[in-house]
């Protein structure tokens, strides 16, 4: 029953028995232990991975009203094997004059940034790889290294088009981190500590959702900012610049962007379920009542955490596929003067009235907490309207004519 | 908490070995039959111009000045997040009078034109 319960702590003394018996001194035991257990981690992420090609074909598919591939195995299921064995044996080419180095880091680090960021995944309250204290940090450091991937790809090609696909992600990244690391304050002031598994304790009474649904939005918009993923894909933007920062990347190199950016978006998912939706736990006390005390399992935490994380990458996709793509100087105008003044008041509100509030019982904090945010949403809805009847104005002053059709 | 950054350094080297195995893997595999045609830099047909490693003008430069002062900001604004439970209520709104201060830096920024693209 132990491994039911506990299993890595349950593997991890077995092996460690085992080794110690072989001689070996504790220290090198435990980097033994590490390295297994982080092959697997990284092996189950990679295999997930290789799903999540035909879970995004799948859903684009249905998107746009298409089967999707079909053919090889049940629903599709061995296409993305078929994919890889492609991608594997097409001949590769590094263009001439390409920064060899650099251009060979780009793919390598798309994959490792995201690969490191399942270090602090919490999968359930025993699966996980460590809990690190200063873990939303961590989250926002290794965020940065994905965007430096496509950066770095995209200067050491040495194409016009990828250079300036870079040079759009440049643009990208140094707006729409502002937003995402004061929103990620919000989890931490709710739940007073920087750990993914504090944070998902604390939301097992509430998820912070519903404490602070703008804050939710807010991390979801500039999650897939980072992403580079449409709406925000001006660094590959097919009709402009043909395909961006990945142009010269060929065969196994362009399918490692490719994994990278899918499992990135499903990390977000997942992270968005740990710090807005309750991660693995967050079931509103029903795991204490006698007769739902199985949920508190480790395994059935971990499906209902990947159940959350998927539904978090589904709503990442919905989004890619349902907007069109929007204009650089729009994506920062709307960084600059709407998404980080909404996002430092609505941290404003939330540092106040959770020291406010804290006197109220428990029913009374979330009301105070949930509808201070619909009124600020409503505040900005309206000064929203109001400059775009400003805007529709000076439109038909300027040309009255065209205002009237 | 020294064996937590142990598990992330052992992470990191194993992170950067794992996407380096099926690009090694591609280099057995794959054919290699290069020529100059094909190694030359993709412009939709049209042959190149110049090196792509060109001065160029970063429309965005001002921004990511305003972006490093919020990026300085926020690291600033953790500590005070993680305290708050503790602090004072006069504390905490001299969190928000430091925030208002950049914010007004923003306003200052935004009405000088420089959140305008150009």
């Amino acid at each position: 029953m132990l491994f039911l319960n506990d299993p890595i702590t349950f593997i991890a003394g077995w092996m460690r028995t085992l080794l110690s018996g072989w001689g070996l001194s504790s220290g090198l035991v435990t980097v033994i232990i590490y390295i297994l257990g982080i092959t697997v981690l990284i092996i189950f992420a990679m295999a997930l991975d290789i799903m999540l090609v035909w879970v995004e074909r799948k859903v684009v598919a249905r998107f746009q009203d298409r089967l999707g591939p079909n053919r090889i195995g049940p629903f599709g299921l061995i296409q993305p094997f078929a994919d890889i064995i492609k991608l594997v044996i097409k001949e590769d080419i590094t263009p001439a004059g390409a920064d060899k180095l650099l251009y060979n880091l780009g793919p390598v680090l798309a994959i490792a940034s995201v690969i490191i960021l399942w270090a602090i995944l919490p999968l359930s309250s025993r699966i996980f790889g460590v809990d690190l204290n200063v873990a939303v940090l961590y989250l926002v450091a290794a965020g940065a290294l994905g965007t430096l991937s496509i950066i770095v790809g995209g200067w050491a090609s040495n194409n016009k088009y990828a250079l300036l696909g870079a040079f759009r992600m440049v643009a990208n990244m140094v707006s729409y981190e502002i937003p995402m690391v004061v929103v990620l304050l919000i989890p931490t002031i709710l739940a007073n500590s920087m750990s993914v598994q504090d944070i998902t304790v604390a939301q097992s009474g509430m998820w912070f959702a519903i404490l602070s649904p703008l804050a939710f939005i807010i991390f979801l918009i500039s999650a897939i900012a980072e992403l580079g993923r449409s709406p925000f894909d001006l660094n590959e933007a097919e009709s402009e610049i043909v395909a961006g920062f990945h142009i010269e990347y060929t065969g196994m190199k362009f399918g490692l962007f490719y994994a990278g950016e899918l499992l990135h978006a499903f990390t977000f998912g997942g992270f968005i379920a740990v710090l807005f939706f309750g991660g693995y736990g967050g079931f509103f006390g029903l795991e204490n009542i006698g007769f739902f005390s199985w949920l508190n399992n480790p395994f059935v935490q971990a499906v209902v955490f990947l159940v959350k994380a998927m539904f978090g990458y589904w709503v990442i996709m919905w989004v890619k596929y349902s907007m069109p793509r929007i204009r650089i100087d729009h994506m920062l105008a709307f960084n600059w003067k709407f998404l980080t003044p909404l996002a430092l008041v609505v941290l404003v509100n939330t540092a106040v009235l959770s020291k406010v509030l804290i006197g109220l019982p428990n029913w009374g904090y979330v009301l105070g907490m949930f509808f201070s945010n619909i009124v600020i949403g409503l505040i900005t809805v309206e000064i929203l309207r109001a400059y775009g009847r400003k805007q529709r104005k000076a439109e038909a002053n300027l040309n009255p004519q065209r205002a009237q059709n | 908490m020294q064996t937590n950054w142990l598990y992330i350094g052992i992470f990191l080297v194993v992170g950067i070995i794992v996407p380096i195995v099926p690009l090694v893997f591609s280099r057995l595999v794959a054919p290699r039959k290069p020529n100059p045609i094909k190694l030359s830099t993709y412009e939709c047909g049209i042959e190149t111009v110049g090196d792509s490693w060109v001065q160029f003008k970063a429309q965005y430069y001002i921004f990511a000045l305003i972006f490093l002062v919020f990026d300085v900001e926020t690291v600033f604004l953790f500590p005070w997040a993680l305290s708050l439970r503790q602090l004072p209520l006069f504390v905490v709104l001299e969190g928000v009078l430091f925030i208002a201060i950049l914010v007004a830096g923003l306003v200052y920024a935004w009405r000088k034109g420089m959140l305008e693209w150009v």
